[in-house]
């Protein structure tokens, strides 16, 4: 069980499939970063983009990396839109109140998903699945590391988006000073709705890179908000780079603990880690704020 | 006054006169609604008149569970002896989740969040020591008698039931005349202010989950004596978390009635629901369809009635 070529290919695992639960978290920090909202539909978002790109595939044949414009697009709309409609209009108020709202959406969307694509597991097979790559004594999955890649080049992209465009300042400016940046002409309920669209793009990239090696199912969105969750406040709310080194780490403990404690048991470390965090330091690795 | 106890009376009198008049059926349908009130009375002391929004409340109630089933079938206790352990188990879960989260200071949607990974790290523990015995879940032998815990007849089960909800009810009202109550309120409108004139907040909170805690466990006993099973998913589940939430938020938060408004208006859907998926065939799958008015309800209630179907009921409308 200790054979290091074992742990090794544990670890790599883990960063892998951290990788793309950077994203996820990179959408849920930018919301909450920008929004001071805690977007509980986040899961269940991921979720109806997972059948997204399941049904381009079965209808329409289309590769679910070939996908990734159209779902990222489509995702933006959706989270824009969606804004709107109902999170913008009662963002207000006790914090619990978008909290609860966000879990009456999630619970609606979990259940319409269950009405019109029914209970049952949907996996996509594509023709470069069984291909594997070996890195040291580990034999890696090749849509797993094209995934891994994509991930983090959507990451770059997005933080390049963030530093360098006009839209990107306002977004941050609108992060640290939403009536300083009102009073300077900025749009903030456009900032807001935008900041909502990009979070669920990002959910929509991340959907695309997960459905090659994953599988849905209407309940999916449950077993990844948890996960989300414990990313963000391991990396400080609000923080892109602790959601990338608290992605990591969560993937990690993830593969670690599965090894470790079987498929059961290995799943206490991520609620484990989430308890203990917000109980031991509720800023996290680099947040600055509680 | 006079006229609200002229109209408790008459309720409680149609109540126990119903399962009389009644097909089996129905009668269970009024213990479901009885119950569930029950368990959701258990989270609006803390979530409601406290404030304190809980999304794993399930925690106490398979606490509960679990203690009276284990003490049942593996070292042969009597279920009603088994009960107040039970509830005294739920208590001290509740004890330790308020003292760990309030002593680092959680408020809120954090507190919120918490408490659903405290639920879910004790579904994982149930589905992985053995004396729980795992995945399987636990059988409770049948065998009715009344001195077991175990009835024949539903009506029994169905007074239980009533019983807890008046109980419940009375904590309610008991918490709306008392200075505890009165100091639960200060702490849910402003913290700081409450602190500010002299509350121990965090001793005020820690007792509100305790008694919350201990309340959800003793419906977690009465719900494994009703169905004589219960699994890590049914007994730590978000499902009951979200059902024990969802029946205080709609009937009215912090109102003493709120709760069991809530269950019967849930449990209407629920009918209307099943009757709707007899009819209409591509409908057939009834549980999605109900979860998902249930999911509406709460956005609407949130957003445009924040103190629920209650407050339909008040005569002067009230401004928060």
């Amino acid at each position: 069980m200790f054979d290091p070529a074992f742990l090794l290919a544990g670890v790599l695992n883990g960063l892998l499939a951290g990788g793309i639960y950077v994203l996820v978290a990179v959408g849920l920090t930018l919301i909450y970063g920008v929004l001071h909202i805690i977007n509980f539909a986040h899961g269940s978002l991921l979720m109806l983009a997972m059948y997204a790109v399941f049904y381009l595939w079965r209808l329409i044949g289309i590769d679910p990396y070939a996908a990734l414009p159209v779902v990222i697009a489509g995702a933006f709309g959706f989270g824009f839109v969606l804004y709107r409609l109902l999170i913008g209009r009662y963002n207000h108020g006790r914090d619990e109140n978008i909290l609860l709202i966000t879990l009456g959406l999630s619970i609606v969307i979990d259940n319409v998903a269950l009405l019109f694509f029914g209970g049952d597991t949907q996996t996509i097979d594509v023709p470069y699945a069984g291909t594997f790559v070996e890195i040291g004594a580990a034999f890696l999955p090749l849509p797993k590391i094209i995934s891994f890649g994509a991930s983090l080049v959507i990451c770059a992209a997005l933080g390049l988006y963030m530093a360098k465009s006009d839209m990107g300042k306002a977004i941050r400016a609108v992060a640290k000073e939403r009536q300083g940046a009102r009073l300077v002409g900025i749009d903030v309920e456009n900032v807001f709705a935008v900041s909502y669209g990009i979070g669920i793009a990002c959910l929509g990239a991340a959907a695309c890179l997960l459905m090659p090696t994953y599988y849905v199912t209407p309940s999916s969105g449950h077993a990844f908000v948890l996960v989300a969750f414990t990313i963000v406040v391991l990396g400080g709310m609000g923080s892109f780079a602790g959601a990338a080194v608290g992605g990591f780490i969560i993937g990690i403990t993830e593969s670690l603990g599965g090894l470790f404690l079987g498929e059961q048991l290995g799943q206490i470390g991520i609620s484990l880690i989430f308890i203990l965090i917000l109980l031991l330091k509720p800023t996290g690795l680099f947040g600055s704020r509680a | 006054m006079s006229r609200a106890l002229l109209l408790c009376a008459l309720g409680l009198a149609t109540a126990i006169a119903y399962p009389l008049m009644v097909p089996n059926y129905l009668v269970t349908i009024g213990m479901l609604v009885f119950f569930t009130a029950f368990i959701g009375q258990s989270w609006n002391i803390a979530g409601g008149f406290a404030g304190q929004t809980s999304f794993g409340h399930v925690v106490f109630f398979g606490t509960g569970a679990y203690t009276s089933t284990i003490l049942q079938v593996t070292y042969g206790w009597n279920p009603w002896l088994a009960w107040p352990v039970a509830m005294a188990a739920g208590g001290a879960v509740g004890w330790m989740i308020a003292v760990l989260s309030f002593r680092a200071g959680l408020r809120g949607s954090y507190f919120a969040l918490i408490t659903l990974a405290f639920a879910e790290v004790f579904r994982i523990l149930a589905n992985s020591v053995p004396f729980t015995k795992g995945g399987l879940g636990m059988l409770i032998k049948a065998d009715p008698r009344p001195a077991n815990f175990q009835f024949k007849d539903p009506i029994w089960i169905y007074y239980l039931a009533l019983l807890l909800c008046i109980v419940s009810l009375l904590i309610a009202w008991q918490l709306t005349r008392s200075r505890f109550g009165a100091r639960l309120v200060a702490i849910r409108e402003n913290e700081d202010a409450a602190r500010a004139l002299g509350i121990d907040v965090f001793a005020e909170k820690v007792k509100v989950l305790t008694l919350s805690g201990a309340m959800c466990a003793a419906g977690g006993t009465f719900y494994a004596q009703k169905y004589l099973y219960i699994d890590p998913g049914i007994a730590f589940g978000v499902d009951k978390s979200v059902e024990m939430l969802l029946v205080s938020m709609v009937g009215g938060a912090g109102t003493i009635f709120g709760p069991l408004i809530g269950s019967f208006t849930l449990m209407g859907i629920n009918e209307v629901t099943r009757w709707l998926a007899s009819v209409v065939p591509a409908l057939k799958n009834v549980q999605p369809l109900s979860l998902v008015v249930y999911g509406i309800m709460l956005i609407l209630i949130v957003a445009r009635l924040p103190d629920g179907l209650m407050s339909l009921f008040r005569r002067k409308p009230r401004h928060a």
